[in-house]
């Protein structure tokens, strides 16, 4: 079975999906000839032609406003933004349209469309190429988000996205993008939108994360002390979120840590915590504890690691957690 | 030469039936025939008559805010009328319900909109029209998509997307207008110019002498027309069109007409607006000219304009009422339209919403187990 890394997955996924279903399009800035600035799409302009991989012009909201107006006349578009910082032009026709027509219309008009975005800090970029703005299009009623940590789920979860009649913001990782191979195979599959899975079972904490802290967090678990026995749950649906696989790792453990590279206030971390306290109150040893980027804007790259939560951060937080 | 002229551009402007209903015959060839002129002629007083029942109906208290179309509904209705119903796409602002009307939007459909019922956004298979768009300028970015689709798929239709001129001061326009040119997507723009954004006069929006010029930079052909003659905008319309079916890209055109209402049932355009202007316009109403020249042919008469005005009070007494005979809507209708899918979460409020808050209830933590074990 072949091994591919994150961009490969990406890029093997969007080239399937484009031969079972010509209504599938690629467009973005820079995304075709020279491949996309993350070389995501390498390849697919010179296979596909011109008109189904567009170089389009340098303008975000552009993108997604004719992306819509694509989904609208029946195809399948899939636009990249080229980094998160930059969805800020684009808000307006996703939010305002994309997330919105179905209901306006009840449901006489629909947009599927997945809008693909490299994020997260942790390669050094510049400037606004490190956010992690999930929770605001979580709040977005009418959006679907998820973020694949490996490239077995990527495959799946993108092929799940462009397949769904709804809108889905698409996010990428962009620290794991090469950091490890795994087995991807060649074979049609999906991997469910609303599915979180369960990386390491344990008994008595549970941490659910989502992206590039999956990592963080298996490191986190190697440092702990050796009777500590931890749970670990890559959510890889950000919304709508899989409550019941939370809810039954929190009854089960009674205590949960969420780790997130965005900030703490408002982040996704708040409406887990939620969750948890609803549905699980009965169980809990612990208040619930977010290990998540501070309530500050993201640092230039000098200081990433100090915002984003690395291994000693979340493995402290779990001893706070246990400490109840 | 170190300096030289590189590039010059000029802007045409095209009437074709003057204020005073004069008709360029050679101009006008080949664009409407009398019939159609009638039928045209018809459908304004139509439109007009759904605006002030619709004005009353706000003022009365059963509809919500409204928009008036006065003044503007031989621009809407000429290009609309131009475009192929079924084959092409209208992508209106809110001052079109003539163009949406004659590509088959059932007439109640738009009060049931300003109703504030979503029904009223629910385009029946087939109509070719999407729904009124109440962000300014986003909707133009929508017709370059589907224009561009047209194109992927080598379908001869267009996308005509309307817009104020107070939109062509946002962002999107340009975008728009720049992916159009770019991918030379078949896509028409018309700008109803119709001189007021709100308070806003024109002159602010732009230092441009005219908006048609703003065509010039994104490489498309623009053409700035009398809004108010059918056989003008008729005839803008219907040559875009044709060039964007023959792989010739986008067009603009800029219908120069007047808002004669307020911006909406909301505003008082008195507190801005210079009451000579209004009556200049006033004078220019499309509905004066088009009877002044139909009557001078000897296509009407006074007894054609009674039977006509007491049709369209029947046709609006009948929108009206279909409007208001359809029951509020069920809450459960926003959840079910959220997704295909609902999520858990979503279906779980939706169920819940008669019978509960929308927070936890006890048993969802498991209380009632926890205190039986306990007992």
């Amino acid at each position: 079975m072949p091994e591919r890394n994150l961009v490969q997955a990406i890029n093997h996924a969007l080239a399937h999906e484009m031969e079972r279903d010509e209504r599938v399009v690629v467009l973005g800035e820079d995304v075709g000839f020279n491949g996309g600035v993350f070389r995501v799409t390498e390849g697919l302009q010179a296979r596909f032609g011109r008109d189904r991989v567009v170089d389009t012009p340098l303008a975000e909201s552009g993108i997604m406003g004719t992306a819509i107006g694509l989904a609208m006349a029946d195809m399948r578009p899939v636009p990249e933004i080229q980094f998160e910082g930059f969805l800020g032009p684009a808000y307006d026709q996703l939010v305002n349209h994309a997330a919105r027509y179905r209901t306006r219309t009840r449901s006489a008009i629909t947009i599927p469309l997945t809008v693909r975005v490299p994020v997260g800090g942790g390669i050094h970029a510049p400037e606004l190429h490190s956010d992690s703005p999930e929770a605001i299009y979580a709040h977005t009623p009418g959006l679907k988000v998820v973020m694949p940590s490996t490239p077995y789920d990527a495959k799946g979860l993108l092929l799940a996205a462009i397949r769904d009649p709804d809108p889905v913001l698409y996010f990428e990782p962009k620290r794991v993008y090469r950091s490890f191979k795994e087995e991807v195979p060649d074979e049609d599959y999906t991997i469910p939108i609303g599915q979180a899975k369960v990386v390491s079972e344990g008994t008595d904490i549970t941490v659910i994360t989502w992206g590039a802290p999956v990592f963080q967090c298996l490191a986190a678990m190697d440092a702990l002390p050796e009777d500590v026995s931890m749970e670990l749950i890559d959510l890889r649906t950000i919304y709508p979120i899989d409550m019941d696989t939370v809810i039954e790792s929190v009854r089960k453990t009674g205590r949960a840590v969420v780790v997130h590279e965005a900030p703490k206030t408002c982040g996704m971390g708040a409406e887990i915590s939620s969750i948890i306290q609803e549905h699980c109150f009965l169980h809990l040893e612990a208040p619930v504890q977010r290990v998540a980027g501070f309530d500050t804007v993201m640092p230039y790259y000098k200081l990433e690691l100090e915002y984003l939560p690395e291994a000693p951060r979340i493995e402290k937080g779990i001893m706070e957690c246990l400490a109840y | 030469m170190p300096r030289k002229t590189v590039f010059q551009a000029s802007v045409e402007f095209l009437q074709i039936l003057d204020e005073d209903a004069k008709l360029d015959a050679k101009l006008a060839k080949d664009t409407l025939t009398d019939d159609e002129v009638k039928f045209l002629y018809e459908q304004m007083i139509i439109n007009r008559q759904l605006d002030e029942i619709a004005f009353k109906l706000q003022r009365s208290g059963r509809m919500g805010t409204y928009p008036q179309n006065k003044g503007q509904e031989a621009a809407a209705l000429g290009s609309g009328f131009a475009a192929k119903k079924g084959s092409d796409y209208i992508v209106p602002c809110y001052r079109e319900n003539g163009s949406m009307f004659l590509h088959g939007l059932p007439m109640h459909y738009v009060l049931l909109h300003w109703m504030g019922d979503e029904r009223g956004n629910q385009i029946p298979d087939g109509v070719n029209v999407t729904p009124i768009a109440i962000p300014i300028g986003t909707q133009m970015l929508h017709a370059t998509g589907m224009a561009m689709a047209f194109k992927i798929r080598k379908e001869p239709r267009v996308a005509v997307t309307y817009f104020g001129d107070g939109a062509t001061s946002e962002g999107d326009f340009h975008e728009a207008m720049n992916f159009a040119g770019s991918f030379q997507a078949p896509v028409v723009f018309f700008c109803q110019n119709n001189q007021w954004a709100i308070s806003v006069p024109r002159e602010t929006q732009t230092n441009c002498e005219t908006i048609a010029q703003k065509s010039v930079a994104y490489g498309m052909p623009g053409i700035q027309c009398d809004g108010n003659d059918l056989f003008a905008v008729f005839r803008a319309t219907r040559e875009a069109l044709d060039r964007a079916r023959a792989g010739g890209g986008p067009s603009f055109i800029e219908a120069v007409t007047y808002r004669l209402a307020d911006h909406t049932t909301a505003d008082d355009a008195k507190r801005y607006r210079d009451p000579e202007e209004v009556e200049a316009w006033a004078s220019k109403d499309p509905i004066i000219r088009h009877r002044k020249y139909l009557e001078a042919k000897g296509l009407w008469d006074d007894a054609k304009q009674a039977e006509t005005e007491a049709r369209a009070k029947t046709i609006v007494q009948e929108i009206v009422r279909a409007a208001e005979g359809i029951e509020k809507p069920s809450v459960e209708e926003v959840f079910d339209s959220t997704f295909a899918e609902l999520p858990p979460e979503i279906r779980r409020q939706r169920d819940t919403l008669r019978t509960s808050s929308i927070g936890q209830e006890p048993d969802q933590a498991g209380l009632r187990a926890h205190e039986e074990a306990r007992a």
